[in-house]
């Protein structure tokens, strides 16, 4: 991965967290914090990792995608309309009674959304099935499936990381938005995940942990798992909520299901304007 | 009369679903460690890689299958009635129904016949919180024969099904040629001064009501609305315009089931005098499937007492 490529991905990203705050103002309404959280993976997953042609959504060995945590449906939206699965103008229509962008993701409403979520903890049994399919029919796809952090306190979640790691699901990965807040508060005060690796490893996974913020170490991660047969791999992806945006990662609570003001917006947007931290 | 001969509609659908599986290599079965009682192991003998036991994890099971579907796949899922309907409602209604999945969702020990497990593990609600779904089809089989023309059915039919089946061995009343269709129902006799509808194992004994009640010089229709939704809207309407006044039996509670479905048909289009046999809103109990049809009011003889009283109410 050169230098080149992992810049082009960083404004990519930078993009897509564009879209995130243009359209939940728009909208007056959504998940920004998850959303911007996520922008880093889903990036690197769209213009990356995903076998896929946004021109045959339905192409048979196009890799799937399950994302769990249905509510950054912004982020995954900006992803798809960058893609080209649909014109970015659309973006502006979500929530809005009549449009395909549901608050929370629908399969039925949009080309390339593999499975509706929004009910938590459904998404990870979702991907094993579609990760027995391709085992079944020897279609070598791969199945990702993004979960949220405070997500994981589901007790499906669990039933479905049991049943990846008993059938060596190795064509799945699933990626943990580990940004350490959920609604209500620090997942940490709420009810602790800890000791997280070791709970997905007891379960039979392999675990790698990795900046979720940095494209080249989740291109190393996705490779990496990838790579590793016989068992399913999680990527504990850590992120920070509201990434990107400072007003936003200093108050991750305030945004996690509000949109900034039309005042902040402008401030966010100068903000994402101007790409930082870039690696070479 | 002749001899009734009994068969289990659960043991139907272990059949029919075997030999589904040897006509079709898309079917998949899905179970929660239930399959010798859903009788779902003998697919699972037969082609091991299409069976995919799930243990005690009915939730994950559901949304499982709802990725297989996506993938092409017709999912069928078992386990008892009070898991598949109850225990993943928040599955069936998001990635199930909400998708149209092609998930057949199959449940074996419906309703108090479940017997001596007791209440615990005798559904009793389901059709309520099934139909309720948008999207869901919900098919209440009469018996063995039937069932095994509605899993037929259900392999056919693209999109999102519930199917309610019993543990007992109950009476076949169907001929091996019926054929069934799915959102039909079937006029099992007719009969000029009321209309019993009734759905799963009470159409037998909704026919001996009416037998009986023949006796007693009242000529009962007798209705297999064995397709809950879509509801037979037509034929609910015809038949109570006719004979003026309807019964309806199921082994469940009275609340939200086949009885309030055709209670909300008949109150927007044509309300005649109605009464209810089922299940009083009451949990059940352990003891024999007999015994518990005769305490909660499930018997031919509750039939014709709810046919008189609800004739006498005839204007």
């Amino acid at each position: 991965m050169s230098g080149d490529e992992i810049k082009k991905l960083q404004e990519i990203a930078s993009k897509l967290r564009q879209h995130v705050i243009a359209m939940t103002c728009a909208a007056a309404s959504g998940h920004p914090g998850g959303s911007l959280s996520a922008a880093d993976i889903i990036t690197v997953l769209y213009f990356h990792a995903l076998r896929h042609n946004p021109k045959d959504p339905g192409w048979t060995e196009r890799d799937r995608f399950v994302m769990s945590k249905g509510h950054a449906a912004p982020i995954l939206y900006s992803a798809l309309a960058e893609a080209g699965y649909f014109p970015a103008k659309y973006l502006k229509t979500l929530r809005q009674i009549g449009s395909s962008l549901q608050g929370h993701i629908d399969m039925l409403s949009l080309p390339g959304i593999e499975m509706s979520t929004g009910s938590l903890g459904q998404g990870l049994s979702a991907a094993n099935g579609m990760a027995l399919a391709g085992r079944l029919d020897k279609n070598d796809y791969r199945v990702y499936c993004l979960l949220g952090d405070g997500e994981c306190q589901e007790g499906q979640v669990w039933e479905a990381a049991m049943t990846s790691g008993h059938r060596k699901l190795d064509n799945l990965t699933a990626i943990v938005d580990h940004n350490k807040y959920q609604i209500d508060g620090k997942i940490e005060d709420i009810k602790t995940l800890a000791p997280f690796e070791d709970k997905w490893r007891s379960f039979n996974w392999h675990v790698i942990r990795c900046d979720g913020h940095s494209i080249k170490a989740l291109i190393e991660a996705i490779d990496n798992a990838k790579k590793t047969k016989g068992k399913p791999t999680v990527i504990i992806a850590d992120t920070i909520k509201g990434k990107g945006v400072s007003f936003m990662e200093a108050a991750p609570l305030s945004f996690h299901g509000s949109p900034p003001t039309p005042e902040q917006e402008k401030q966010a947007l100068c903000e994402l304007c101007k790409i930082k931290d870039i690696e070479l | 009369m002749s001899e009734v001969k009994l068969a289990a509609t659960r043991d139907a659908y272990g059949k029919a679903l075997a030999q589904l599986g040897k006509e079709n290599p898309n079917v998949v079965v899905l179970d929660a460690d239930l399959s010798a009682s859903t009788k779902t192991a003998e697919f699972g003998k037969l082609f091991p890689d299409r069976f995919f036991n799930m243990g005690v994890a009915e939730q994950d099971m559901i949304s499982t299958a709802a990725g297989l579907a996506a993938c092409g796949k017709i999912a069928f899922a078992s386990t008892f009635a009070v898991f598949g309907s109850g225990r993943a409602w928040d599955q069936v209604r998001l990635s199930v129904a909400y998708t149209r999945a092609n998930v057949k969702i199959v449940v074996t020990h419906a309703g108090i016949v479940t017997g001596e497990d007791g209440a615990s593990h005798q559904a009793n609600e389901d059709i309520a919180i099934m139909r309720v779904i948008p999207n869901m089809t919900v098919v209440v089989p009469s018996d063995s024969v039937e069932t095994e023309k509605v899993i037929r059915a259900a392999a056919e039919f693209h999109g999102p099904m519930y199917i309610r089946l019993s543990r007992p061995k109950t009476p076949i009343i169907n001929a091996e040629d019926y054929k069934f269709q799915l959102g039909r129902g079937v006029v099992l006799r007719p009969g000029k001064d009321l209309t019993i509808f009734s759905c799963g194992i009470m159409v037998a004994t909704a026919l001996d009501a009416a037998a009986d009640l023949a006796g007693k010089g009242i000529e009962a229709e007798v209705i297999n609305l064995h397709t809950i939704k879509p509801l037979d809207k037509k034929l609910i309407v015809d038949s109570a315009k006719r004979t003026g006044a309807v019964v309806t039996v199921e082994e469940h509670s009275i609340l939200g089931g086949l009885g309030g479905a055709v209670a909300e048909v008949l109150v927007e289009n044509c309300a005649v005098p109605m009464v209810r046999v089922g299940l009083k809103d009451v949990f059940g109990e352990s003891g024999k499937p007999d015994e518990l049809l005769v305490k909660y009011g499930l018997t031919a003889e509750e039939i014709v007492k709810a046919a008189r009283s609800v004739i006498k109410r005839k204007s």
